[in-house]
C-alpha cells in the first residue's frame, strides 16, 4: 500500500505562505531530500530575509536566521567551524541576487562546501511585489509600474549563468516548479547538490524558478503558465556547471 | 612568564589565541592589520579557522554564523569598518550570541585618516546598529590591560551571551610595550552552549538562532529579557580606576590612551602646586557613574579629556548630576594630546568649561 505522509523534514508549524505559492513545494522537496539522505540531524539551515524568513520554523533541523543578503556569509561561518555538518541556505532573488550578491559570489568563489537553494520568483514577495533584480523586461511591479525599463532599471540578472564561471562552484542547475516532471527534476538536482556537499566537492546552488501568484496578480494556474512562457525563455533551464560530470 | 616586548596588534592576536579563540573573520583596515596578519598564521597552525572575508559586512555575518554554532569567535576592525559591521552587531546582540569585537579607532568621519583617535566612543557605546541593545565595551589604557581584557572578554561574552567590544585606538595597536601574555585573569564559570546550532544529533530538540519577533508583545518581552542582562552588566561589570582622589583640586576624566597621557599631566601639575585626581573609566559601557559620587566636595571642577571633540563628556555630565563645573579639552583628527595640553587646560580651567 502506498500511503502519503508528511515528511519528517518539516515541522508541524503551519506555513504563512500565500495560497498557490511554490515555497511550500520547495520546502517539502528540500526536507524530503534531507530525510532520504539521512542528513536531517546534522543539517544547519540558514533562513534569509524575504518570504522565506520563517523557513527556520518549518525545516525540522537546526536553523539560523541571517540578516538580509548575508545567508552565504553566515553559512560560511557555520560550515567553517562545523565542517562535518551539512549547511544550506534558502534564499530568494532579492536576498541572493541584489543585497547579497557579494556574499553569494564570494562564498561560491571560495568553494564553500555549502548548498544554496535559490528561489527565483522575479519579485520581492514579502514587501509587496517590488521590482527584483530578476524582474523581467516589461514586467509590472509596484516599483516598476510601467514595466521594467532596461534603460533606467537594468536587466534581469542571470545568476546561474554568472556562477558557472566561478572555479569554486561544483554544481549549479536551474530548474522550475512547473508540473510533475519538472518537480521531479527539482528534487533530483537538490539531492545531487547535497550529495556533492557530503562528498566535499564545493559550492552547489540550485536556482528554482518559482511563482508568486499574489504579487503577480494571477491565479496559481496562470502563474505556472507565466513561468513556462515568460520566465523560462529569459532564464533557460538546465545544468550550468557540474564538476561531477568529468569524474 | 617573562615579559616580552610586543606590538599592540600582535598582542591582541596572541591574547586571542591564549583565550582559545576558535575562529577569526575579518577584513583589512589600518591601523589593525597586524591582528588578522598574525592570526592568519597562528590559527591554521593550531587547527583553528582564519578567514579573510570579502567585506566587513560579510566578516561580521560569518562571526554570527560561527558564534551561533557555539564556537569562540572574534573579529577586529577600525572605525569605518566597525561602521559596516553594525548591522551584524545588532543581529548578534538580538540573537544573543557571544563574540569579541576589537575596535582600533582612527580619525573620522568618513574615510577620515589612519592616525589614533577616540572619535568612535558614540559608535561603541551608543551603537550604530538598530534597536535596544548594548555592547559591553572595555577601553584599556595599555597593551597589558588590552591582553588581560581580551582573555576575560571572551568569558564575559559567553556569560551574558552578548558581544563584548575591546575599544582601543591606533596608538595602542601600533606601539610596543613589555607584556606578560600569561598574566592570570579572573576566572569565570565555564559556560556550556546548549542553544548552539550544531545539528539535532548533538542535542535534544531543535535549536534556532534568530532575532525576529513579529508579534510586538513577544518582541517587547525579548527586549525586556535583554535589558535584564544589561542591568546585570551594570551591577557586575563596571570597572574604573581612581587616581589621587583623596583631596583633589580638580578631577580629570579620561580613558584609554588619553588617560595614560593624563597621568603625566597630573605629575606636571603637582610641580606647580595643583593637586589633580583622575577617574579612568575602564568599562565605557556600562559607564562607571558611581565613581562620580566619590569626588570630594572640595573639588573645583571636572576636566574631561578625549581624542575627539567631546563624546564621553556626555556620560560624564550625566554622572556628575550637576555637582561640579565640567570642562572639556580634546584634540581630534588623529592628533595625540600632549601632556602639557591637559596641564594647561587645568591651569586655564574656566576657559574650557562647557556651556
Amino acid at each position: 500500500m502506498i500511503r502519503y505522509e508528511k515528511t519528517a523534514g518539516l515541522t508541524d508549524k503551519k506555513t504563512h505562505y500565500c495560497p498557490g505559492c511554490t515555497h511550500g513545494i520547495l520546502h517539502k522537496i528540500v526536507a524530503e531530500v534531507m530525510v532520504e539522505l539521512g542528513i536531517l540531524d546534522k543539517a544547519v539551515g540558514i533562513a534569509s530575509v524575504g518570504c522565506s524568513v520563517y523557513s527556520y520554523e518549518y525545516f525540522n533541523c537546526d536553523m539560523q536566521q541571517a540578516p538580509h543578503g548575508r545567508a552565504c556569509a553566515t553559512a560560511t561561518g557555520v560550515k567553517r567551524v562545523l565542517p562535518d555538518n551539512v549547511v544550506f541556505t534558502y534564499q530568494g532573488d532579492g536576498d541572493l541576487a541584489s543585497i547579497g550578491i557579494a556574499e553569494t559570489i564570494h562564498a561560491a568563489n571560495r568553494g564553500e562546501n555549502i548548498t544554496v537553494i535559490f528561489a527565483n520568483n522575479a519579485t520581492y514577495g514579502m514587501t509587496g511585489g517590488q521590482m527584483a533584480p530578476t524582474t523581467l523586461i516589461g514586467q509590472k511591479t509596484t516599483t516598476s509600474q510601467s514595466g521594467r525599463d532596461p534603460h533606467t532599471q537594468g536587466y534581469p540578472i542571470k545568476v546561474s549563468e554568472m556562477f558557472q564561471h566561478l572555479k569554486g562552484v561544483a554544481y549549479v542547475e536551474r530548474v522550475a516548479l512547473t508540473g510533475a516532471q519538472n518537480v521531479n527534476k527539482v528534487k533530483k538536482s537538490i539531492k545531487k547538490a547535497f550529495q556533492y556537499q557530503l562528498e566535499g566537492k564545493g559550492f552547489t546552488m540550485i536556482e528554482v524558478l518559482s511563482t508568486c501568484p499574489v504579487n503577480w496578480g494571477m491565479s496559481p494556474y496562470d502563474a505556472m503558465q507565466w513561468v513556462t512562457e515568460k520566465m523560462v525563455p529569459e532564464f533557460p533551464l538546465g545544468v550550468y556547471k557540474d564538476v561531477g560530470k568529468d569524474d | 612568564m617573562p615579559k616580552k616586548l610586543i606590538k599592540g596588534n600582535e598582542a591582541i592576536a596572541l591574547a586571542a589565541v591564549k583565550a582559545g579563540v576558535d575562529a577569526f573573520f575579518g577584513y583589512p583596515i589600518t591601523p589593525q592589520n597586524e591582528v588578522p596578519e598574525y592570526l592568519s598564521k597562528y590559527l591554521p597552525e593550531a587547527g583553528k579557522v582564519f578567514l579573510q572575508a570579502e567585506s566587513e559586512v560579510a566578516a561580521i555575518n560569518m562571526v554570527y554564523g560561527a558564534a551561533g554554532a557555539g564556537k569562540r569567535v572574534m573579529t577586529s576592525s577600525s572605525s569605518v569598518g566597525i561602521a559596516l559591521k553594525q548591522e551584524g552587531i545588532s543581529y548578534i546582540a538580538g540573537a544573543e550570541l557571544p563574540c569579541l569585537i576589537v575596535s582600533v579607532m582612527r580619525g573620522g568621519p568618513g574615510l577620515g585618516g589612519i592616525q589614533p583617535s577616540q572619535a568612535d566612543y558614540y559608535q561603541a557605546t551608543r551603537g550604530g546598529g538598530n534597536g535596544d541593545y548594548h555592547l559591553l565595551v572595555i577601553a584599556p589604557e595599555s597593551i597589558q590591560e588590552t591582553v588581560d581584557y581580551i582573555k576575560e572578554g571572551f568569558d564575559m561574552a559567553d556569560q551574558y551571551r552578548n558581544p563584548v567590544m575591546i575599544l582601543v585606538d591606533g596608538l595602542i595597536g601600533q606601539m610596543m610595550e613589555s607584556v606578560d601574555l600569561d598574566k592570570p585573569v579572573p576566572l569565570r564559570d565555564k559556560i556550556s552552549k546548549p542553544w548552539a546550532t550544531t545539528g539535532t544529533v548533538n542535542h535534544s530538540g531543535r535549536n534556532v538562532v534568530s532575532s525576529l519577533f513579529l508579534d510586538p508583545q513577544s518582541l517587547e518581552a525579548h527586549n525586556l529579557h535583554l535589558k535584564s542582562k544589561y542591568d546585570l552588566m551594570r551591577t557586575n561589570e563596571v570597572r574604573f580606576e581612581l587616581i589621587n582622589m583623596e583631596t583633589p583640586d580638580y578631577v580629570i576624566v579620561a580613558y584609554g590612551t588619553t588617560a595614560r597621557i593624563a597621568r603625566s599631566s597630573i605629575e606636571m601639575l603637582k610641580e606647580v602646586g595643583i593637586n589633580v585626581g583622575m577617574i579612568r573609566p575602564i568599562t565605557v559601557w556600562p559607564f562607571p557613574k558611581k565613581a562620580f559620587d566619590l569626588i570630594p566636595s572640595s573639588c573645583k571642577g571636572i576636566l574631561v579629556a578625549e581624542m575627539s571633540l567631546g563624546q564621553m563628556v556626555d556620560d560624564v555630565e550625566i554622572a556628575n548630576k550637576g555637582r561640579f563645573e565640567v570642562a572639556f579639552y580634546g584634540r581630534t583628527g588623529g592628533i595625540v594630546i600632549d601632556p602639557t595640553e591637559i596641564r594647561d587646560a587645568i591651569i586655564n580651567f574656566k576657559k574650557w568649561v562647557r556651556d
